[in-house]
């Protein structure tokens, strides 16, 4: 018994390692690939062990003094914890709950579309937004928006309304930015969504048009369980997110007056980290975030899998 | 007529709505850009008597005039294409082999790489100990800090990697095998020539990140003749003072404030064009050639 365990080990072992011979070749392939890896995604998770230290620049990154969770807890009792917290939190449900059905929307209404051209034509206008910069995004709500030459104070004084200074008003910064977050990024987040849609069996479609249903029934009934593993995905990739929200647009849409509600992590990090030197901290801050938003990711990826069987892994 | 009748009321007037709303986002979609775009080529005062809505009015090549002398807008201009090549051929040159040799199922370990990468999208150091790794590397203030950092995106490994899987056979690599063909040869010879759908739209990707992207060089770069455009452009659209400097020329406070507006209209269409121009033609890849093998993968 034990030998023929043994013997079907050596077995096992010899083909893998004739398998390793056969694709040696691969392996030019695949080392730039894992040398980056190793260098840009492990090494800086191995380096975030300076948010246990404390930065000292004569003592250097490797060798700075271990400092414990002093990082952590300097963050979480700082003042502006909880401001900031919130804030990310804000803006991201908005976010979720504004801008995630959109592209949903749009790829279904792009389906139902029989002229192929019109077709091409929405999507080409539609995915425009999403290939210019954030920089030129901010720059445009700016002068749009501004309150003396803005088109949209013109157009508003045109029609004897009081002019609005939308970039100068704090209640609107999260409006603003999740408007013009849909604006930009709706049209390319639909891209999923059609190229889920388009392999929705087309016999169901044939049958259902058979049995007399009508658009919006065929919708309900085919379409959205067709694509709902796709949405599922999409649902739990962005919980995994809860806790970021890109540094270029936050930044950019900064300013004095709305500070207090669009102070975000990923602004906070950069300020502290890049800007003031206190590294430790920053990093602390990051470590927090990445920890999060994975605990998330992970409790919503296996609710995910009890309640309707999608799953990232 | 017969094409009426087999339509439904119901589904007749269902059409119509969805093509008035698809014609409302259309409209609210374009008309912003569609506005920069007249309104650099119009005289500011006429945009701010709301005169300039749906043509351009007054016509003038001022903004453009005052862009186009401008050193730094030109500078980086040029910074931000030659990283924008350079940066995409080498992701082009990490990620296609790097997916190729993962959807090849043969592979020992296959999984396992594929498990170590796809952890890195859902849990990163952080950009800290990214930026002292960068620093350790020497790169600092140089062009490889954009670059390099950023080589491989997992996520456009993932739909390369699905699309090697869903269109390169199995079949098709015995074939060539027994042709004599190695790894590398059928690599170049077979997969390559059957994938320009995907180099079309992985370069298209990265390169509008490369040109887009402004975090980097904000963190990376002091040197101010290295800044690409995007960084540039920040101090003009964003902080007012440095689009002031820019107007010497103009005598009056009014006169500088019409200059700024116009030189920002000016600067949201000469960055957008090589973007909205190129991505048309690679469009009709997406959906088809790209992303059906990311959402079944």
């Amino acid at each position: 018994m034990e030998q023929a365990v043994r013997a079907r080990r050596l077995q096992k072992r010899r083909a893998f390692i004739k398998r390793f011979k056969q694709t040696r070749a691969l392996y030019w392939f695949i080392v730039p690939g894992l040398l980056f890896y190793v260098l840009f995604k492990y090494y800086p998770i191995y380096g975030s062990q300076i948010a246990f230290r404390d930065y000292s620049p004569f003592l250097g990154f490797w060798k700075s003094e271990w400092v414990g969770l002093e990082n952590f807890t300097r963050f979480f009792s700082s003042p502006d914890f909880w401001k900031i917290i919130k804030n990310t939190l804000v803006i991201n449900l908005a976010n979720l709950i504004f801008g995630f059905p959109f592209p949903i929307l749009l790829a279904l209404m792009l389906s139902q579309l029989s002229n192929q051209r019109m077709k091409k034509f929405v999507q080409t206008v539609t995915y425009a937004p999403y290939f210019i910069s954030v920089v030129v995004l901010v720059g445009m709500l700016y002068t749009m928006l501004s309150p003396y030459s803005g088109v949209i104070n013109v157009l508003l004084k045109r029609m004897g309304l009081q002019a609005v200074f939308f970039m100068g008003k704090k209640n609107l910064y999260v409006p603003i930015y999740v408007l013009s977050g849909i604006w930009q990024t709706s049209g390319w987040s639909a891209v999923v969504y059609i190229a889920a849609l388009s392999s929705v069996s087309e016999e169901l479609h044939e049958a259902a048009i058979v049995d007399g249903a009508g658009r919006l029934k065929r919708i309900w009934h085919i379409d959205i369980p067709g694509i709902l593993p796709t949405v599922m995905t999409m649902l739990i990739l962005s919980a995994g997110q809860l806790l970021t929200i890109g540094f270029e647009k936050a930044y950019l849409m900064q300013n004095s007056i709305n500070i207090d509600v669009s102070e975000v992590l990923s602004t906070y990090t950069y300020k502290r980290g890049l800007v003031d030197g206190d590294f430790s901290y920053a990093s602390a801050v990051e470590l927090f975030q990445s920890a999060i938003n994975f605990a998330i990711l992970v409790a919503v990826n296996r609710l995910s899998r009890r309640v309707n069987d999608v799953s990232l892994w | 007529m017969k094409f009426f009748k087999r339509k439904s009321r119901g589904d007749a007037a269902f059409d119509l709505i969805n093509g008035l709303l698809l014609g409302l986002i259309v409209l609210v979609v374009a008309y912003p850009l569609y506005f920069s775009l007249i309104a650099s080529f119009s005289d500011p005062q006429a945009v701010y008597q709301g005169r300039v809505l749906l043509l351009p009015a007054d016509v003038t090549l001022r903004g453009y005039q005052k862009i186009f002398s401008d050193q730094s807008i030109w500078t980086g201009y040029l910074n931000a294409l030659f990283y924008t090549f350079t940066g995409t051929c080498l992701n082009l040159l990490f990620t296609i082999p790097l997916a190729f040799a993962l959807s090849r199922s043969e592979l020992p370990l296959c999984g396992v790489y594929m498990k170590l990468f796809t952890f890195t999208m859902y849990f990163y150091g952080g950009i800290i100990p990214l930026y002292f790794v960068v620093k350790q590397l020497k790169m600092l203030d140089t062009m490889w800090a954009l670059i390099l950092p950023t080589v491989v995106a997992t996520y456009n490994l993932i739909i390369a990697r699905s699309f090697f899987i869903g269109n390169i056979p199995e079949e098709l690599r015995e074939a060539a095998f027994l042709d004599g063909c190695g790894y590398l040869r059928f690599f170049f010879l077979v997969a390559l020539p059957l994938s320009k759908a995907l180099l079309a739209v992985m370069a298209l990707f990265y390169g509008a990140r490369h040109w887009n992207g402004y975090f980097e060089a904000l963190i990376y770069l002091n040197t101010e003749r290295k800044f690409p455009l995007q960084l540039v452009l920040r101090t003009i659209l964003i902080d007012s003072q440095a689009a002031l400097s820019m107007t010497e020329d103009a005598t009056t406070v009014a006169d500088k404030q019409q200059l700024v507006d116009l030189l920002k209209y000016g600067c949201v269409v000469v960055s957008s064009v090589p973007m909205l121009i190129v991505y048309p033609f690679v469009q009709k890849h997406f959906v088809k050639g790209v992303m059906i093998g990311a959402v079944k993968g």
